[in-house]
């Protein structure tokens, strides 16, 4: 079991890419009952323009990632005033129609524009190596990327509990109508709240592409993780997010690790177990 | 007065019928795409009863037209090529699989559901491509003959007799969709999908109806997928992917959801859009796809069927008896 620190470590490092990658979609579902399908787009959007800052203009790692995440939201807020306004309150198969096809759309769009290949992007060296931590070597990037989504985490846990627009998030994802009827601007609400959790994508996709890699399908291709965190977490939630990513990433590592001829099976089959066990999420009874 | 119920069918219904069946004789060249256009479209109608009747939407059904696929095509694969009982094992295979999880899909509701059926086809599609021996993987299954259908009908190098065949089990579930929507069952699902807690007050045992219903469902689904198996002489692992759910959701949706015609026309609107954008623009065509399914949603919700729903109800009552389709279909 001697790879089992570094299983751990490395699955806590993808939980953390999925948290940021999709609590964006947690808020927007809870707030707006908004099935997103799309919300992976940004994360891809930031990865790529991540990845030709660096590329092309030379932009260092540091300064790429802040750059993909202002893209990410700006795209967000563009997108969420002219078309996502439009299906609040729709069916969820109206919304997974839309959503879906807006996938398809940013998938050709990004394959006419960037080509279908992987992305390259390479680690600066300062982030490159691995770090001894009590006898155990582990990857320095991973370590910081660790750090940095429990970071935004207590960011975003601490701004919804102790500020007065987390407040205004609160009681809008408890009841939009109510919170509305005391003259909270619940539009403007959606619309701040959307841009974050988009801003926050694009952070994640940022992160992801020396990862993950960076390909137009990656909307498609982790669409499902970003689906089962949100599910498992419940809607609405920072913290449930956030278990269920790092619970998910360690179980879709662990899997691949030990049982690799099941794949992704291993993780499937906790979100449906999850699922069934507590529908609304599994921190909510 | 017919047996088909309040929905009765109407006379002039015959009409598109006949049109699709005279196809060979119009355009020899689209009976391949005339095949598909059939399957997909009785898929699209399993994939209505529990869209558009028993409101639980879906984004694993590809699981069940996958399942009858490689049953149908194992079976033909091991010696058993005789076409019809090869359908029914295809909606046989489905139906358990789908009686085995419908408990877990029908505990769940809402966004849930969609995730726990996601999740589902998901696992099944894994699954497959790892069981390289049952179902070759990647590669899929092919190299099977089928016996003539009936023992009269060869399949030819044209795709004549599979258009033909095709278009006669769609018939024949487009007979079973009509009389199940108007049996009681039908009611009972429309009814759960419209409000669970009346028809609990009533006596309906929603559960159970759900669970029959999404059974049903699959049955039809594996047959769509037994079809094309055995239209195509061929399964691939696309069969079973989230790819192929998406796309009949779409289709349902392009057509309108529960009407009788939804999913023909939408199979019907959806596979030449396909065929003429893949011509236009080989790379890209799923972009104008995707572009496609925004507008729908955006201008024309509820679909090509609601669409007509509201232009009929536009003009004078001129017949009542689809004028009550409208008051009980008419949901969206």
């Amino acid at each position: 079991m001697t790879g089992l620190p570094v299983v751990v470590f490395d699955g806590l490092a993808y939980g953390m890419l999925l948290f940021l990658m999709s609590v964006g979609l947690a808020v927007t579902l809870g707030l707006m009952g908004l099935v997103n399908l799309a919300h992976g787009a940004f994360a891809a959007g930031g990865g790529y323009v991540a990845a030709l800052a660096m590329s092309r203009a030379g932009v260092p790692f540091l300064l790429a990632l802040p750059l993909a995440a202002l893209a990410a939201a700006v795209g967000g807020v563009v997108l969420e005033r002219l078309l996502f306004r439009r299906l609040y309150g729709r069916s969820p198969l109206d919304q997974v129609l839309f959503t879906v096809g807006l996938v398809y759309v940013w998938i050709a769009a990004a394959t006419a524009a960037f080509g279908a290949g992987q992305q390259p992007a390479d680690l600066p060296g300062f982030l490159q190596g691995q770090v001894d931590l009590g006898g155990v070597r582990v990857g320095l990037y991973r370590l910081v990327l660790i750090g940095l989504g429990v970071a935004v985490a207590l960011a975003l846990a601490l701004g919804l509990e102790r500020t007065r627009i987390g407040a205004l998030v609160r009681a809008s994802v408890e009841d939009a109508e109510m919170a509305g009827g005391v003259s909270i601007r619940v539009g403007r609400l959606f619309a701040l709240t959307f841009t974050l959790g988009a801003g926050l994508a694009g952070l994640g996709g940022a992160l992801a592409v020396p990862v993950l890699g960076l390909d137009p399908t990656f909307p498609l291709k982790y669409l499902a993780y970003f689906l089962i965190v949100v599910c498992m977490g419940g809607a609405g939630t920072v913290t449930g997010s956030f278990l269920a990513a790092a619970a998910v990433g360690l179980v879709d590592v662990a899997g691949k690790y030990y049982l690799p001829e099941i794949g992704a099976f291993a993780v499937y089959g906790l979100a449906v177990a999850a699922l069934v066990w507590r529908p609304n999420g599994v921190l909510r009874a | 007065m017919t047996t088909l119920g309040p929905r009765r069918v109407h006379p002039a219904e015959i009409l598109p019928w006949l049109a699709l069946a005279a196809l060979p004789w119009i355009a020899p060249d689209h009976v391949l795409l005339g095949s598909q256009i059939a399957i997909l479209a009785l898929f699209a109608l399993s994939l209505d009863l529990l869209v558009g009747h028993a409101g639980l939407v879906s984004l694993g059904h590809a699981a069940f037209f996958g399942l009858g696929a490689y049953a149908a095509a194992l079976l033909a694969l091991h010696g058993w090529s005789e076409p019809l009982t090869g359908l029914a094992a295809g909606g046989l295979v489905a139906g358990l699989a789908a009686a085995l999880v419908a408990p877990l899909v029908v505990r769940v509701h809402g966004l849930a559901q969609l995730m726990v059926t996601l999740g589902l086809g998901l696992m099944l599609h894994e699954a497959a491509s790892r069981a390289r021996v049952l179902t070759g993987g990647d590669d899929g299954l092919s190299g099977f003959d089928l016996s003539p259908v009936l023992g009269l009908f060869p399949f030819d190098l044209y795709g004549f007799t599979a258009y033909g065949y095709a278009l006669a089990v769609l018939a024949a579930g487009f007979l079973f969709y009509t009389r199940l929507a108007a049996s009681p069952f039908g009611y009972a699902l429309r009814g759960l999908k419209q409000n669970p807690a009346r028809m609990a007050a009533l006596g309906t045992d929603g559960r159970r109806r759900l669970i029959q219903g999404f059974v049903v469902a699959a049955v039809l689904a594996g047959i769509a997928g037994a079809l094309l198996a055995q239209t195509t002489q061929s399964v691939a692992l696309e069969s079973l992917s989230f790819h192929r759910s998406a796309e009949v959701l779409i289709v349902l949706c392009l057509g309108g959801t529960g009407g009788r015609y939804g999913g023909l026309v939408g199979a019907l609107v959806y596979m030449a859009a396909r065929d003429w954008l893949s011509a236009l623009s080989p790379h890209y065509w799923t972009g104008w796809l995707g572009a496609a399914m925004m507008l729908t949603v955006l201008v024309v919700p509820g679909g090509l069927g609601g669409v007509a729903r509201r232009l009929h109800g536009r003009l004078p009552r001129l017949h009542r008896a689809t004028g009550t389709r409208v008051a009980a279909g008419g949901e969206s």
